[in-house]
């Protein structure tokens, strides 16, 4: 590994390690390009993943203070914790569940295909689709992603067996066990998919896609990697030419330090990458960074969430089996008449048994809250992953009242609904009940909207500076020497789980930095 | 070894101010899974009775009746621990209780539903609920109970153990599933 000095003005400065910071640090270094990794949390292994699921929790997620406002049920369900994100090397991809579907190509095309929907800002993206189908092959490769090229299928779990013979019933015909970034063989030096069930407690096996043990390790091996843990950026420097030049972070010790910097690229999720742009104001930038166009922070997407239960009088043992292994695609389209613009994929999805009370089941106590868990063998459970709408109004702003353990002001949350995403779940429930129903459930249960996993468009690529932070590269519309690196970027949510888009994003502005740095651009 | 464990006898008989005893039910599955036939939880912040009364409060938050009382006493005995760490939820815990009605342990279930539903908003109930939630279902107790078999990394995972064994519905045809490793 490199040690890169302090006043080193010719590194690349990468702001965490997950989908898009692990992917673009290995790109770069791989290169030859010197690169900075300052990751907030702590490093963990396949060996030290604990699994007991409490203990897993708190190891791995971003827990630090955030305050909620707005209409969303999260916001009364889970007060503290409007995201559920990962704070460890390896980012959010060490709790992922793998997922990996691609957008529609209208989905990108989106203000276009849904039109002028009132209180949405849609717009559409700045690349093709065309274009990005390049890097998402590309990325397929990489991550290993089930059903694309040589990688079989994973093979149905119960869970899915259930799942895949209600939506027979229903005449639903994309039905299958999903495109997913976990090995149903051995490949690229990772075990193959033993049906643990601990997708999200971090894979032992190693055979779910992470940055922690593919991306980080190889960029490491290059020589060209200088990845600092337990580091938490608070602000980004530049120069009176307006170009970015330091960031500036507190160490595992609490000291403060500044790291010299050619180019500096964001990828702390779609809440702390809008938040440190806030944090980074200067008297040449009043409104935070990249921000001139204040759009930094808003159009803040989610995507429709929520769990639906169906209780059978026979055993499911949904959480044997990789936890989000199946999906239902036919609801993927637009179709004005089901009354909401966007589609949404019905996703398989288990919780383990600690969790599944805390967190997939609607508030509640006594007799029939007891009842569901009573039922936990004879449980399915399915996820909707929808499109959410944009809206100016829904956004990441600092919450100056509310200081972190470095006193600075943490992230506000505000999400009102769109009567669109009220529509779509709807529909998206009705179905998925149908579907349980065909097969004879005893019952479904309607769960909440988790948290946040899915937090994207906060900085996001717009062709028109005025619309946006940055341009189809990730590149700042303001300051050419700054990008950003992760979901932030996407333009609009799509039906599909963002993983998969944020690496193909990833690979796709590390040519063009490269590219831009030869030519002495940037 | 006598003299430390004769010492560590009386310090704990010191600190302690309550103790929720009982049987391990012959045939449940704790049974199955329980060192001995007899168990007891010290208390240190709260009294017996107070232990109980809250007992009662978690076995109506989260009914389960063939669960032994020893799941919902590992709940007591976490709420006792966050009670000895900190004065002010000694005094919601203690203040809650002293609201409810003398006999709520003895009242009956749909009693105690009426009891709890008045103070549904507090911070005591809210508390009492969120911990019956995660201890309850996060022990091992729980975990037999429930059937609930965790993690599976240890014993090479499910693939082998169960993951496809359901047998009620048609099975998936091959396009839309994956092939299955060879057997162990």
């Amino acid at each position: 590994m490199a040690r890169i000095e302090f006043q080193d003005e010719s590194a690349v400065v990468i702001i965490g390690s997950g989908a898009g910071g692990g992917t673009l640090a290995h790109e770069l270094t791989g290169r030859g390009i010197k690169v900075v990794v300052l990751e907030a949390g702590k490093r963990q292994s396949t060996a030290s993943f604990s699994q007991v699921p409490g203990e897993a929790f708190l190891e791995l997620t971003w827990l630090d203070a955030r305050t909620q406002s707005g209409n969303w049920s999260v916001a009364k369900n889970f007060p503290t914790l409007p995201a559920w994100h990962c704070k460890t090397v390896g980012g959010t991809t060490v709790h992922w569940t793998g997922a990996t579907p691609r957008f529609e190509p209208w989905e990108l095309r989106a203000k276009s295909t849904y039109g002028n929907i009132r209180g949405a800002s849609l717009i559409d993206w700045p690349i093709s689709y065309e274009e990005l189908k390049t890097y998402y092959l590309m990325a397929e490769r990489r991550l290993g992603v089930t059903r694309r090229n040589d990688m079989p299928g994973l093979p149905a779990s119960n869970n899915f067996k259930v799942m895949y013979a209600g939506a027979k019933k229903l005449g639903y015909k994309r039905v299958h066990t999903g495109h997913m970034a976990i090995n149903s063989r051995v490949h690229d030096g990772r075990g193959m998919c033993i049906q643990q069930g601990f997708c999200v407690q971090g894979c032992k096996m190693g055979a779910k896609w992470s940055t922690l043990y593919t991306d980080i390790p190889r960029a490491e091996a290059t020589g060209n990697l200088d990845l600092r843990i337990e580091c938490m950026a608070t602000r980004i420097e530049h120069g009176t030419d307006g170009r970015v030049n330091a960031v500036v972070y507190r160490d595992g010790q609490g000291r403060e330090q500044r790291q010299k910097a050619r180019i500096v690229c964001i990828a702390g999720n779609g809440i702390e990458t809008p938040r440190l742009l806030l944090l980074s104001d200067s008297s040449k930038f009043p409104q935070g960074l990249a921000n001139s166009a204040g759009q930094v922070g808003r159009n803040y997407c989610h995507q429709i969430i929520g769990f639906v239960w169906g209780i059978f009088d026979k055993p499911v043992y949904s959480w044997r089996g990789a936890t989000l292994a199946g999906v239902i695609e036919d609801e993927v389209k637009n179709d004005p008449n089901r009354g909401f613009v966007g589609g949404y994929r019905m996703e398989l999805v288990t919780l383990d048994l600690p969790t599944l009370p805390l967190v997939g089941l609607p508030y509640g106590w006594g007799r029939d809250f007891a009842s569901i868990v009573e039922n936990y063998r004879n449980l399915a459970g399915m996820i909707i992953n929808g499109e959410d709408m944009p809206r100016a109004e829904n956004r990441i702003t600092l919450n100056r009242d509310v200081k972190d353990a470095l006193g600075l002001p943490v992230a506000n949350v505000h999400v009102d609904e769109h009567a669109n995403d009220q529509a779509m779940r709807n529909h998206a429930q009705t179905q998925m009940s149908r579907v349980y129903e065909a097969i004879g459930a005893k019952r479904v249960v309607l769960g909440p909207t988790p948290p946040a996993t899915h937090n994207t468009c906060s900085a996001r690529m717009s062709a028109d500076p005025r619309e946006g932070v940055a341009n189809a590269w990730g590149q700042t519309h303001d300051i050419k020497n700054l990008f950003i690196s992760d979901g932030s970027a996407m333009t609009t949510a799509g039906a599909a789980n963002p993983t998969l888009t944020i690496v193909a994003l990833a690979l796709r502005q590390a040519e063009y930095i490269s590219r831009e740095m030869k030519a002495s651009h940037i | 070894m006598d003299h430390l464990v004769i010492l560590n006898r009386r310090e704990l008989l010191k600190s302690t101010t309550g103790l929720l005893t009982g049987w391990v039910v012959a045939g449940s599955p704790l049974a199955l899974i329980a060192p001995g036939r007899a168990w007891a939880v010290d208390l240190t912040a709260l009294t017996s009775s107070e232990g109980t009364t809250l007992l009662s409060m978690a076995r109506t938050i989260a009914p389960h009746d063939k669960l032994d009382d020893a799941a919902y006493a590992l709940v007591i005995q976490a709420v006792d621990n966050d009670a000895a760490k900190d004065a002010n939820t000694r005094k919601m815990i203690k203040e809650g209780l002293a609201a409810l009605r003398a006999d709520f342990a003895a009242s009956s279930e749909s009693e105690r539903v009426e009891g709890l539903k008045k103070i549904e908003t507090s911070a005591f109930f809210q508390t009492m609920r969120q911990k019956t939630l995660q201890v309850l279902y996060s022990s091992s107790i729980g975990y037999s109970y429930f059937g609930y078999e965790g993690e599976a990394f240890s014993k090479g995972g499910y693939v082998f153990r169960g993951f496809n064994d359901l047998r009620w519905l048609p099975e998936v045809p091959a396009e839309d599933s994956g092939p299955l490793p060879a057997g162990p």
